[in-house]
């Protein structure tokens, strides 16, 4: 699935996480836990993103792997929570 | 105490190169210096030793190179042999006639009886040369947890040895190259493992080895290794658990007895904690005339525990003088700490150190003891509790409450709190099979680390290859390594690799050296650990309380107030010391993209987002904190070392 929401998603990895290095890039569907690009302080800094640029409040019991834990995850949470259908990229 | 060098085979200029070693390493040994060389004769090798002297037993005599009564032995010394008194009577008893009082003639003569033998006898940290005439050989050798340190190279078929790889360095011909597989492994497990070192060419004699060098080559053995029993045995042999804390109780006064041996007042480190404590109380009750004790506050308090060291010093009724370290004190001394260490860091925990051995010089103090070792030996690291919780999560994966029990391992880190059971279960890999992974409990740091190898250049990750570090450790894990119980896996890790490779280095002996203070550590006391070793998981581990039996000897010894506060583990500020205010001129420059793409090792476009990242967020996170500390002691290792390959104790005293 590639939305509008992936790929605002994959930027901000590219640059919060990985410091640019694009190359480093997971895959949309990866783990970003198992591929050590997030830690406990780079979930709240996702939560924080997501929060701030799509305008949804994630409640502390969204904050789950299920959620969180690939560009896929992330962007189909931002679509559920907000309301909006994702456009094509 | 002290420093030495020196070399086997054919040197131009003998006393020029014995006094350019020793200039290099003058930090370790203020208090004097000697030599000593003989030309090659015939088929035997020339020879030269140099030492650097911190006066601490017998301070008068027992100067050094010491020669055997009938000139054939010539040692160089570094350190304690803490039973020489015990070891001097059975010699006298022998037949031996003394001209010294202190351990130097003691170790010489034991040699001189015994040959490698001896060292099994010495219960001490050491580190030490002789040259023995009759077999015309060198014999090196190391104390068994690797407390000193003992370095050594070959060049243009001479073989040279040193306290410190600086003192290699001043002879001519000795080059200074990164090891890059060294780097890597400091970017995954804090430091070089086995002989390797930061230099490229220059070896690190490993604890509880001695080396034979002699017109042939070198040969390295080993006189004691780390064992646990077999995890079938490791709950039979449990005895009685009062007779255990009887035993644990003799031995630490003991071995802290053992420890206030010297000519020189001896103080300690209190940092606040159950570990050095426990050191101070029971040296207290051997001194007397009062006990100084020496402290680090920070001005951050998630670091800071000034208010347990108060506690303790009211409890103990002795003054306790502190150094106060902020993050523009790390800044300021860190690169005097990367010239000292050695090596590139990942932390800068070593740094406060070197502020807390000035204040302790400078308060006529040469000798201090601490607490080291006892997280490893009894089991006092979070990382084996995270390693327990890990297990019991795997054994039921689906578990919904199993993995909150990481926020309680974790209390001082915040963005824990928040997460939930299965994203605690994610970070922490609580899913992973235990089965066949002899890293299991360090798994999670190792990749942590790890992480901050994203900064690395194409064109160092294409040098690097397909290199692992994590698999070359486990490659130098011994057979029966698969037999003990995981606690004991895990403590073998911490104790056999981080403890030399950084604890008792980078943090211990070169930070207290670097202001000729001498650490001592009754929790290293080979009898402890050996007892230790031994003792059943649940006496060390029990549940999630970690020390057990230590917290039990402590008891009645310790407020209660210091025995059941939560373990805090000893951090510093990380790249936030470096990032206040403007920031220090010295830490942007290492940044310059110019200057690291200059050196290769660090992508510069990601590295500077690394720094305007540290530079702008309230917490960069475990990662970044790492990438940055160590590209930045990469960089002020670079240049310590490779621009000035000569470096003088004038330059480390700057």
């Amino acid at each position: 699935m590639s939305t509008v929401f992936a790929s605002f998603v994959r930027a901000f990895i590219v640059e919060s996480f990985l410091f640019g290095d694009a190359s480093a890039a997971p895959a949309d569907g990866e783990s970003l836990i198992a591929a050590g690009i997030i830690d406990s302080t780079g979930v709240l800094e996702l939560v924080a993103f997501v929060e701030d640029c799509f305008s949804v409040t994630v409640e502390d019991a969204d904050i789950t792997p299920e959620n969180l834990d690939s560009i896929e995850a992330i962007a189909t949470y931002i679509q559920k929570k907000s309301g909006r259908a994702p456009l094509a990229a | 105490m002290c420093g030495f060098s020196g070399y086997l085979g054919h040197v131009d200029a003998p006393d020029r190169t014995l006094v350019a070693m020793a200039d290099a390493i003058a930090h370790r040994g203020p208090d004097g210096r000697g030599f000593f060389h003989a030309d090659r004769k015939g088929r035997t090798p020339g020879v030269g030793l140099a030492h650097v002297r911190l006066a601490i037993i017998d301070p008068s005599d027992s100067l050094q190179p010491m020669l055997s009564a009938d000139g054939t032995l010539a040692l160089a010394f570094n350190g304690e042999i803490f039973n020489y008194t015990e070891l001097r009577q059975d010699l006298i008893a022998r037949g031996h006639t003394f001209r010294t009082s202190g351990d130097t003639e003691v170790l010489l003569k034991l040699y001189e009886e015994m040959g490698e033998a001896c060292l099994s006898r010495l219960n001490g940290d050491f580190a030490f040369a002789i040259w023995d005439g009759r077999r015309k050989c060198l014999f090196l050798a190391r104390d068994r947890m690797g407390v000193r340190p003992l370095f050594y190279t070959r060049h243009g078929g001479t073989f040279y040895f040193a306290s410190e790889a600086k003192a290699l360095l001043t002879v001519p011909g000795i080059g200074c190259d990164l090891d890059l597989i060294a780097l890597d492994q400091i970017f995954t497990l804090w430091s070089p493992i086995g002989q390797r070192t930061a230099f490229s060419g220059i070896s690190e004699l490993e604890p509880g080895t001695f080396l034979r060098a002699d017109a042939s080559g070198e040969r390295i053995d080993s006189y004691w290794q780390l064992d646990f029993p077999d995890a079938a045995d490791a709950f039979r042999d449990t005895g009685d658990p009062d007779a255990s804390l009887e035993q644990l109780n003799d031995l630490l006064v003991d071995a802290t007895r053992i420890r206030l041996r010297a000519d020189v007042p001896v103080g300690a480190c209190l940092s606040g904690g159950l570990d050095s404590s426990l050191v101070a109380a029971l040296a207290a009750e051997h001194a007397p005339q009062g006990l100084r004790t020496f402290s680090i506050a920070f001005d951050t308090p998630e670091h800071d525990e000034s208010a347990f060291q108060q506690q303790m010093a009211l409890h103990l009724g002795v003054s306790n003088d502190t150094v106060n370290c902020s993050g523009g004190d790390i800044a300021s001394v860190f690169p005097q700490v990367i010239r000292l260490a050695e090596k590139p860091l990942i932390r800068t925990a070593p740094a406060p150190m070197l502020k807390l051995s000035a204040l302790i010089r400078e308060n006529g103090i040469k000798v201090v003891l601490t607490g080291e070792g006892a997280d490893e030996v009894f089991a006092g690291y979070d990382i084996f509790k995270e390693a327990r919780v890990r297990r019991f999560c795997a054994r039921q994966p689906g578990s919904r409450l199993r993995p909150l029990l990481f926020r309680r391992l974790y209390p001082y880190l915040p963005g824990l709190q928040k997460q939930s059971a299965a994203s605690l279960a994610a970070f922490f890999g609580a899913h992973a099979s235990a089965d066949d992974d002899p890293l299991f409990s360090h798994r999670p740091r190792i990749a942590n680390t790890a992480g901050a190898k994203l900064f690395f250049s194409d064109d160092l990750k294409a040098r690097l290859g397909a290199y692992d570090a994590a698999e070359d450790l486990i490659s130098l894990l011994p057979e029966r390594f698969s037999r003990w119980h995981p606690l004991h896996q895990a403590q073998y890790l911490e104790t056999r690799f981080l403890l030399p490779g950084y604890i008792l280095s980078s943090q211990g002996d070169r930070m207290a050296m670097g202001n000729g203070v001498e650490g001592r550590f009754p929790f290293l006391d080979h009898r402890l650990v050996e007892f230790a070793a031994k003792l059943p998981p649940e006496l060390k581990l029990r549940g999630l309380e970690e020390k057990y039996l230590l917290r039990k000897a402590a008891s009645g010894r310790l407020p209660a107030s210091i025995i059941n506060r939560v373990k805090q583990p000893y951090r510093a500020p990380d790249s936030k010391a470096f990032l206040g205010g403007t920031g220090s001129d010295y830490v942007r420059s290492q940044f310059d993209p110019v200057r690291l793409k200059a050196q290769g090792l660090f992508n510069p476009a990601s590295t500077g987002k690394l720094y305007e990242k540290c530079a702008t967020s309230e917490a960069p996170g475990f990662r970044a904190d790492t990438a940055f500390v160590g590209i930045l002691s990469t960089g002020l290792w670079l240049e310590a070392f490779r621009a000035t390959s000569k470096p003088t104790a004038a330059g480390l005293a700057a």
